[in-house]
């Protein structure tokens, strides 16, 4: 074996002109953002206010910059992939061959999943519970950044893939054995395992780290069940993340196992048990599905209560529907495979229990509709969400228990009616969710809010485009169509799946308003701005400071007496909260320094993840490492805080307050 | 009617009441499908398949009764509690009823109450290894998924056939499953619901083609790069067809041993469907083992 393992020149896809045409773009793409950040003098700005920050609120939006990139990434495969079997009926076999579309539809599933929803929901909690608690940052600030970075080298690894070799063609649950060796050769289910491995690795510390955060750091007077529920939705979640996320983690590492050393977990002979994996990969699969839509139930919940001027309705119903479905989760995995012909007894009550699931979660849509019965309900971008939302998820909710139903799912598994149904409560669920809290918090994060017509012509698109692209997907499962499929010889599927293309176009013009909508917002930020900190008379305490909020979110700690305590507060006579102001004795503050641990971590953690797929194992040792003695220069670090006097805390917090109050 | 599913869980007054709203779901179901010719999942041409997309229709209709009028109670109260609207009442501290809570927690929870029973009946009743009732005596065809093409042996006539399936209609087929290595899915949605094809496993499946006819059948678990050429279509014969054909077939055309076997399990795709006019006696029995230790210790997710 040569020095650089498996890797040659021939991993350059050069024989294939699409795979080419998009890895040229995408390089073209991050060179010129280079040269540009280069040419205007950014680098030591960007390296120490944001690569550098270990503040929750700047991670907070880089992850949700990550995940918008990768939205675009994602989406450019989708729209790939309705152009294809828009095309590709009869003796048509389209213009992706099969390993190429198999690369693609692999590709945006992890994508959209691990590298879209998931940092879109984690830099929302990121930015808003520390804020939502009173808290000054979370419990472990560097691990927050080491997270986040963990997180961009799984998305770089994946990119890489797309230059340098090629990526799993196994869908994106890559089940063995076809995920194994003797079945797929070749170096797309590494990158596929090692990207996922390192993320995961990420998402665990931050599981770890929120919920420290949500148990330990709240501000004074702030009960469990004073919190709003956005830290509800968000301790659920990352008590889910903390515990699934390790069974992926052992999945995958017996998968790598079978692959590197030639164990037989999964595979078929050797005793092997390739339904092992298969059950293993939903134990975390089902609970992540909640891990998703948990923090955009929480978004939604904020975001309803807010414009409709009122408290949420049944809060204590709310919060004990959080928790059962984080409960629940974990008890209804069987219902991804219904069809592996377990018995009669075992398919019903896993259709049961994923039945029973869908109670709290009906609960949580009436409660919303009754939050907004006796309010005000201003109609704003988020607010057009979280009602597209409640009309969209009502329908995948339904269609969810329909293939909860065992005889059902034998003739509803794996056909476009799945793909529908999941489709349904991702788009229709999680990313509303996280586009109704884009555009609340916004504001927060940035000083300016966001522009209201671009906004509302990215959720009507965005509304439209879904109901075009995948309610002719739920026909077409009935009509028996399969998913994955390269081509197909039913040329009656065909004008349905000609309806689903044009509606991924429609989507895409949803995308090009949000773009177009962050442009003109930020031209016209003057126009915009947020003097007050609360832009929508708002309940919960992060309204209480400024926007964007000071590093250290509350230079006096606030004292929490009951549910919305903002809105509470607000309440109170105005001299009364002045005189508040005026007597309270500003104390000076601990502030954690910026740290270059994470972003060094992740640069061995690609080094490492690189070697690992190409068996370069001089290199995979250097990136081991390399990371080691970054956690061992940090762990003897001197002096990790900084301190912020009282003076000025004083004069930057009564200059807000002075400036709000005009 | 001819739906013996719900039949039986109709003795439960959930399962009349079911009934009911899935034959008034069934109206709005086909015409989801306007102008898209019905055959696949909602054109059974078998009881199972038939009973399968009855308690579809009765579970759609059940959620349909609750969800239709929340989407629309929700653009309601959303539009006549808008900001606008003087003559709505704002009710700034109205955050909780027990009547009201008692009323959302109870709405689902019945719902499901009564779904729950479907899906354990169903679950039962059409459980796909149960037995189909019938005078006729069943015919076995034994059947292998492979890279990328089936193979369907018929072993009490001693015959086999590839991406093609031969059976006598009126006749309940038992179906022995499993795969020569990555794991498929056997889906014929006109006769029944899919099941998994593993390999060193086998799975059951019983189906019945109520009348003549020819149902295209396919892999509905991703497999690799052949995967979307595994289809293959069943022809259902009247019985006396049938023995005319298994006649026809046996004697002619090449032997399926051992060697030819390993021959046919190297990939290929879009095979051109033939069959083999004679089986070497408990191959498919040979092909399960083949991966498990000598002693039969290991235990398959699901052997029976």
């Amino acid at each position: 074996m040569s020095i650089l393992g498996k890797l040659s020149w021939s991993a350059i896809p050069i024989h294939e002109p699409e795979a080419m045409a998009a890895s040229g773009l995408m390089i073209a793409g991050v060179i010129a953002v280079l040269l540009w950040t280069t040419a205007r003098g950014y680098w030591p700005y960007l390296w120490r206010e944001w690569l550098t920050s270990v503040d929750h609120k700047r991670i907070g939006v880089m992850y949700c910059v990550l995940a918008l990139l990768m939205l675009l990434r994602g989406f450019i495969d989708a729209i790939m992939m309705r152009a294809q079997q828009a095309f590709a009926a009869g003796s048509s076999q389209g213009y992706l061959p099969p390993g190429h579309f198999d690369q693609i539809f692999s590709a945006h599933g992890t994508i959209m999943i691990f590298f879209m929803a998931m940092p879109f929901m984690i830099g929302l909690m990121n930015f808003a519970v520390p804020l939502q608690l009173g808290a000054r940052d979370v419990a472990f600030p560097t691990l927050n950044s080491v997270s986040l970075w963990l997180t961009a080298s799984g998305i770089l690894l994946t990119n890489i893939s797309l230059v340098i070799g090629e990526f799993a063609k196994t869908g994106w649950v890559a089940y063995p054995p076809l995920s194994e060796l003797k079945f797929s050769p070749g170096v797309g289910v590494d990158y596929y395992l090692w990207s996922l491995q390192i993320s995961g690795i990420g998402t665990l510390m931050t599981g770890i780290n929120f919920v420290t955060t949500i148990l330990k750091l709240r501000a004074p007077g702030m009960r469990y069940m004073r919190m709003p529920v956005f830290c509800w939705t968000a301790l659920a979640t990352n008590l889910l993340i903390v515990a699934a996320f390790p069974v992926l983690t052992a999945t995958f590492a017996m998968l790598l196992l079978d692959r590197y050393l030639g164990f037989h977990f999964f595979t078929v002979d050797g005793q092997g048990n390739m339904m092992m994996y298969v059950n293993l990969f939903w134990v975390w699969g089902h609970p992540e599905v909640y891990i998703l839509v948990l923090p955009a139930f929480g978004v939604f919940s904020e975001v309803i209560a807010t414009f409709s001027g009122k408290p949420l309705f049944g809060y204590r119903s709310m919060v004990a529907a959080t928790m059962a479905i984080c409960i629940l989760s974990f008890m209804v995995w069987l219902h991804h495979f219904f069809t592996m012909g377990a018995s009669a007894d075992v398919n019903g009550f896993f259709g049961i229990m994923s039945m029973i699931i869908a109670v709290p979660t009906g609960v949580k849509l009436f409660n919303w509709l009754f939050t907004m019965y006796g309010g005000r309900v201003r109609f704003t971008v988020s607010i057009l969400w979280s009602l597209g939302f409640m009309v969209t998820f009502a329908i995948g909710g339904m269609t969810g228990v329909l293939l909860a139903v065992p005889p059902a799912d034998f003739q509803l598994h794996n056909s476009l009616f799945l793909i529908a149904h999941f489709h349904n409560t991702i788009i229709g669920g999680v990313f509303f969710g996280a586009m109704a809290g884009y555009n609340y918090w916004f504001p927060k994060a940035f000083g300016f809010r966001l522009e209201e017509r671009w906004g509302a012509g990215a959720f009507w698109c965005w509304l439209v485009g879904f109901y075009l692209a995948f309610m002719p997907l739920y026909v077409l499962g009935l009509m028996g169509m399969t998913r994955r499929m390269q081509h197909y010889d039913d040329l009656n599927w065909q004008p349905l799946l000609i309806v689903a293309a044009v509606g991924a176009l429609v989507i895409m013009a949803g995308i090009g308003c949000i773009v177009v909508q962050l442009v003109v917002s930020i031209r016209t930020r003057e126009l915009r701005r947020d003097t007050t900190g609360d832009p929508w008379n708002g309940r919960t305490l992060e309204w209480s400071t400024s926007s964007p909020p000071p590093p250290w979110n509350y230079a006096l700690l606030p004292h929490v007496k009951g549910i919305d305590a903002f809105w509470a507060m607000k309440q109170q006579a105005p001299g009364e909260q002045a005189a508040h102001v005026q007597t309270a004795g500003y104390a000076p503050i601990e502030m954690p320094k910026n740290s270059a641990t994470g972003f060094v971590t992740a640069f061995f953690a690609v080094i490492t993840g690189f070697a690992l797929i190409w068996h370069i194992w001089w290199m995979a040792g250097l990136g081991v490492f390399g990371a080691l003695v970054t956690l061992l220069v940090f762990a003897w670090r001197d002096q990790d805080e900084i301190e912020i006097p009282a003076g000025e805390l004083a004069r930057i917090d009564r200059s807000y307050r002075a400036e709000a109050a005009t | 009617m001819i739906d013996a599913c719900a039949g039986k869980s109709a003795r439960t007054a959930a399962g009349r009441m079911a009934r009911l709203l899935g034959r008034s779901s069934v109206a709005l179901t086909v015409a989801l499908s306007v102008g898209a010719c019905a055959d696949g999942v909602l054109d059974p041409h078998g009881p199972i398949a038939f009973d399968e997309r009855t308690i579809l229709f009765n579970s759609l209709g059940i959620m349909l009764a609750i969800v239709i009028p929340t989407i629309l109670a929700t653009l309601a109260v959303a539009f006549w509690f808008r900001a606008a609207n003087t003559r709505a009442r704002y009710m700034p501290d109205f955050q909780y009823s027990g009547r009201i809570e008692m009323m959302v927690w109870s709405i689902p929870a019945m719902t499901v109450l009564l779904l729950g029973s479907l899906c354990w009946v169903g679950a039962h009743d059409l459980d796909p290894p149960k037995p189909i009732t019938s005078a006729v005596k069943p015919l076995t065809v034994q059947v292998v998924s492979l890279d990328w093409k089936w193979l369907f042996i018929y072993p009490e006539q001693g015959i086999a056939s590839v991406n093609t399936l031969t059976i006598p209609a009126a006749t309940p087929i038992s179906f022995e499953l499993t795969s020569s290595g990555v794991m498929n899915s056997f889906f014929v949605p006109q006769l029944a619901g899919q099941i998994y094809t593993m390999g060193a496993m086998t799975t059951r499946l019983q189906l019945l083609a109520s009348e003549p006819g020819s149902y295209e059948g396919r892999s509905a678990n991703f497999s690799g790069s052949g995967f979307s050429d595994m289809y293959f279509f069943v022809h259902a014969v009247p019985p006396d067809q049938f023995t005319a054909w298994v006649a026809e077939t046996k004697g002619a055309g090449p032997t399926l041993d051992q060697e030819s076997y390993d021959e046919l399990v190297k990939p290929s795709q879009a095979v051109a469907p033939f069959t083999y006019g004679s089986v070497s006696p408990g191959l498919f029995e040979t092909l399960v083992s083949s991966a498990m230790p000598p002693d039969g210790s290991f235990c398959a997710m699901r052997s029976d």
